[in-house]
């Protein structure tokens, strides 16, 4: 059996590369892409594929999207339309995410058609603070839960998700939760962090990041829409980064400031347009936040081909990123001792 | 004897020294190059063993040598490479013994010892982080439980802030062993519990009093007045340089209770207070062993 596939926030980075991987599927009959603006090169959305990826403009915050699914005889739905942007308001933002995944579900609730529901959603939901326990499974609780911003409004998608799971016990309904993205198309708050030229830390904190590689997320997210594997899963690559070493790795020297210094640049940042620096951001900056991938890895028998640190240097490669002038200072002083070394070994 | 032992060695003469200078000198370029460049491990608690060895305990090891001149016992005791707990009493108004436990394991088990440390430390910012880097985490039964698992070797102190700042008069008398939660993640894991004795920790800033309101204000659980502390300032924080002995004794075994064991009140305190009669028992023995405090 062929399946058609409807995608979500098929304009951004992510969701495109997932809808034409799934085009690209044999058993994929047809992929109907949604987002309420068009994708940015047609190339990228359609490409040679184009036969069976479309694209529907819908605002997920109306109705139609009920009569896309039910047109289309949509039986697989990836939703991926969760933004944390900072180009928009906030209100708009969260309207966007919530009440789009409210008018999705509803649609989904509806339609007979309907086998299989993927949702991305992010590890962001474990919120970060420092009575937390290390490492995150799915089943934990964290010690206080996010209560603003892309951490609250994954929060209440997830909320939403378990609430269609319990009505459409039928349907197979998956959850994600990413961590941080990291690769050479990834553009987020954490990458134009890495990419400034002097990125400010907080004074005393030094956090466990976890990252994973894009081509990792989107073979993630496709198994689910092809297997069904119902549940919660975190997906994140293996191992950790502490800030300081990703910083250290990219070369940067960095600015530390005490934390409400740096709450403060966050939102002269936020105000200019820059960079967004949330509360929660300033949160993950401070006690950062790692998760278990262990039931992914059991449940799909794949985990991610990138760990943690191989995901940064992908990144740091395509941004002409590397080690730089500390590397450099010592090489430089290794080249010094080992020549200053070498003579008496001569006359030996 | 062994000096002429020594003494032979130049046969070879100072070549052999100088390269060795030489390496040493390539060793600490390699080392600071890793360091600058961020190309170092850790794991996903946020240990560096790297820092931890070269750097946090390199700076522990001369108080641990010639200031507290520790002397430990029942090694034998502490697993070469499984999981297992520490259990030990908790003393001296600062946690140094801690510390010294951490260099003792270490360098003379060879084992890196993941402690379970109070939220206090890890709200704190420089602290906390650093606690990380050297391989201790928050006390709590996911973190506890995760680790035991994975083979490690697990420290923790169940009597808390109750016993490391307990007044001098009280020393050496073991205080409440909180929930018995490390006997519960024991269990769970079948986990053997060594008892571990410090001796001497007691005695590095003796509590004489206290300043609750101050502490209070200050959110600390409290403030301890000693015979320098706070009348010498910075100078009063000095230890006083206690003779130290830690022993390690026979490990409990917890392999033999059914996992499910973990969530029955009756059998979590029998063992807690089993551990808690052990370790007193060492104590004893090893105060006495020790005799004065000050030689």
């Amino acid at each position: 059996m062929t399946h058609t596939v409807l995608v979500t926030g098929v304009s951004r980075h992510i969701g495109a590369r997932v809808a034409s991987v799934l085009a690209a599927d044999p058993g994929v009959g047809r992929v109907v892409g949604v987002d309420t603006v068009p994708p940015p090169s047609p190339a990228r959305a359609g490409g040679s594929q184009a036969g069976r990826l479309e694209f529907v403009r819908v605002d997920l915050r109306s109705p139609d999207i009920a009569q896309v699914i039910a047109a289309a005889d949509v039986d697989v739905v990836v939703h991926m339309s969760l933004i944390g942007g900072p180009s928009r308001s906030r209100s708009a933002v969260k309207e966007h995410n919530v009440i789009g995944t409210m008018h999705l579900l509803g649609a989904c609730q509806r339609s007979t058609s309907v086998r299989r529901v993927v949702v991305r959603s992010t590890t962001a939901v474990y919120g970060s603070a420092p009575n937390d326990p290390a490492v995150f499974t799915e089943d934990g609780e964290p010690a206080e839960a996010p209560h603003s911003g892309y951490a609250k409004d994954a929060g209440d998608v997830e909320g939403y998700v378990r609430g269609f799971a319990r009505r459409r016990p039928d349907v197979v309904t998956s959850t994600l939760r990413f961590a941080n993205f990291m690769g050479p198309g990834v553009d987020s708050p954490l990458t134009r962090y890495f990419t400034r030229p002097v990125p400010p830390r907080v004074l005393g904190f030094d956090p466990r990041l976890q990252f994973v590689h894009e081509d990792d997320g989107v073979e993630a997210l496709r198994r689910m829409a092809l297997e069904d594997h119902p549940g919660t899963f975190n997906v994140a690559g293996d191992g950790v980064l502490l800030l300081s070493q990703c910083l250290r790795r990219a070369g940067r020297l960095s600015l530390p400031v005490p934390s409400p210094l740096f709450r403060l640049l966050g939102e002269v940042a936020r105000t200019a347009g820059g960079v967004d620096f949330s509360p929660e951001q300033l949160k993950l900056m401070c006690h950062g936040r790692v998760v278990d991938c262990g039931r992914l890895t059991r449940e799909l028998g794949w985990r991610p081909k990138f760990g943690t640190a191989a995901a940064f240097e992908d990144f740091l490669r395509s941004r002409g990123v590397s080690g730089g002038l500390t590397a450099a200072v010592a090489d430089r002083l290794s080249d010094l001792a080992s020549s200053r070394s070498a003579p008496p070994r001569d006359d030996l | 004897m062994t000096r002429t032992s020594d003494e032979g060695s130049p046969g070879v003469p100072g070549d052999a020294r100088e390269r060795s200078g030489d390496e040493r000198l390539a060793e600490l370029l390699a080392f600071l190059r890793r360091r600058v460049t961020g190309e170092y491990e850790v794991d996903e608690f946020g240990f560096d063993p790297e820092l931890n060895d070269k750097v946090v305990l390199e700076l522990l090891r001369p108080v641990y040598r010639h200031w507290f001149r520790v002397e430990t016992s029942g090694l034998e005791h502490v697993p070469a490479d499984s999981g297992a707990l520490v259990v030990a009493n908790h003393s001296g108004t600062l946690p140094v013994d801690a510390l010294m436990m951490q260099v003792a394991l270490h360098d003379e088990a060879h084992r890196p010892v993941r402690l379970l440390g109070a939220d206090l430390v890890y709200q704190l910012p420089v602290l906390g982080h650093l606690a990380r880097k050297t391989g201790h985490t928050l006390a709590c039964p996911e973190d506890a439980d995760r680790l035991l698992r994975g083979g490690e070797l697990v420290g923790v102190f169940p009597e808390g802030f109750k016993g490391v700042g307990k007044p001098f008069s009280q020393r050496y008398r073991l205080q409440r062993f909180g929930r018995g939660g490390f006997a519960a993640s024991a269990i769970r894991a079948g986990a053997p519990i060594i008892p571990c004795a410090i001796v001497g920790a007691e005695e590095i800033y003796p509590k004489i009093g206290d300043m609750p309101a101050l502490a209070r204000l200050l959110g600390l659980p409290y403030l301890p007045i000693t015979p320098l502390f706070p009348w010498l300032g910075p100078l009063g924080l000095v230890p006083l340089p206690s003779k130290w002995l830690i022993e390690f004794g026979e490990p409990i075994r917890t392999d033999d209770y059914d996992p499910i064991d973990a969530d029955d009140p009756m059998l979590v305190f029998n063992l807690t207070d089993q551990v808690r009669e052990t370790i007193q028992g060492l104590l004893d023995t090893l105060r006495r062993r020790r005799g004065p405090a000050f030689p």
